[in-house]
């Protein structure tokens, strides 16, 4: 079936520029690796019928946030790096061990409570309902604006202190 | 098995990978790079489960991705800062308190 060809192409892409991003030596590599992954993610949710988290996504997190980090990089001329940052071997096998026992745990937790919780589901016959009714945007725009419209607007307040916060931070010194 | 369960299975794995990269690199951008990645995963983990436990689960990604566009803002202001008194960004060697 053609959604599961790209859900796998979705996913190799994914799964291969996360790795890549981690053993990239450039820092710049890494971050355009990172705009793969993330790329590939937004398919992700088009495929699981997530329309307007996709395009958030895209917009905000790799057009915006990856464009800072892009900005960052270049001001601080880390792009010509000769040798790596990575860890020693004895570091490296740790981390991945460990890493990869965090896996193995959520693993676990999947097997516990996935069959359970999803026993209940809407089905894929009342999402698309719902999306054909109320549209990709207004589906996550109603809950959003009756039942959590107090941490919404408290969200702007969060970014209005992250902006003075980057501001007072970044800024110069005084003579 | 479902789609949803490769999903999940999916984004464990790729917050594997953010864990192992905050724990394998030096570089602070890198570092912070990786906790993107793992916000993300985690994004991926609520898209999911807004298919069979209600459509909220989307409103919470929307808070997350606030979040990270907050901490993105404020963690790379305070890299410049750092970056300005030692002129690099290895986290091995920010190890004074002194400003």
């Amino acid at each position: 079936m053609i959604a599961d060809f790209f859900f796998v192409l979705f996913a190799v892409m994914a799964i291969g520029g996360a790795t890549a991003m981690v053993f990239a030596r450039n820092p710049l590599a890494s971050l355009l690796y990172l705009v793969m992954a993330f790329f590939a993610l937004s398919g992700i949710f088009v495929l699981l019928d997530a329309h307007f988290i996709a395009a958030v996504n895209l917009i905000v997190y790799a057009g915006a946030i990856l464009v800072l980090f892009l900005f960052v990089i270049m001001l601080l001329n880390l792009g010509q790096t000769e040798k790596t940052d990575l860890r020693g071997p004895v570091y490296r096998m740790i981390g991945i061990a460990v890493a990869g026992a965090f896996f193995g745990l959520l693993l676990v937790m999947l097997r516990g409570g996935h069959a359970t919780s999803m026993a209940g589901g809407m089905g894929q016959a009342t999402i698309d309902a719902m999306l054909e009714t109320q549209g990709a945007v207004g589906v996550v725009a109603e809950p959003m604006f009756r039942s959590y419209l107090v941490p919404f607007e408290i969200t702007s307040l969060l970014l209005l202190v992250a902006i003075v916060g980057a501001i007072v931070l970044a800024r110069r010194k005084a003579p | 098995m479902e789609i949803e369960t490769y999903t999940l299975i999916l984004s464990a794995l790729l917050f594997a990978i953010g864990t192992a990269g905050v724990l394998l690199r030096r570089n602070a951008i890198i570092m912070f790079m990786c906790i993107e990645l793992m916000l993300n995963s985690v994004n991926l983990t609520l898209v999911v489960f807004s298919r069979s436990l209600g459509i909220e689960a989307q409103v919470f990604v929307f808070f997350v991705m606030a979040v990270a566009a907050a901490e993105a803002a404020v963690g790379l202001a305070i890299i410049i800062a750092i970056f300005r008194h030692y002129e690099l960004v290895d986290v091995d060697r920010f190890n004074l308190l002194k400003w």
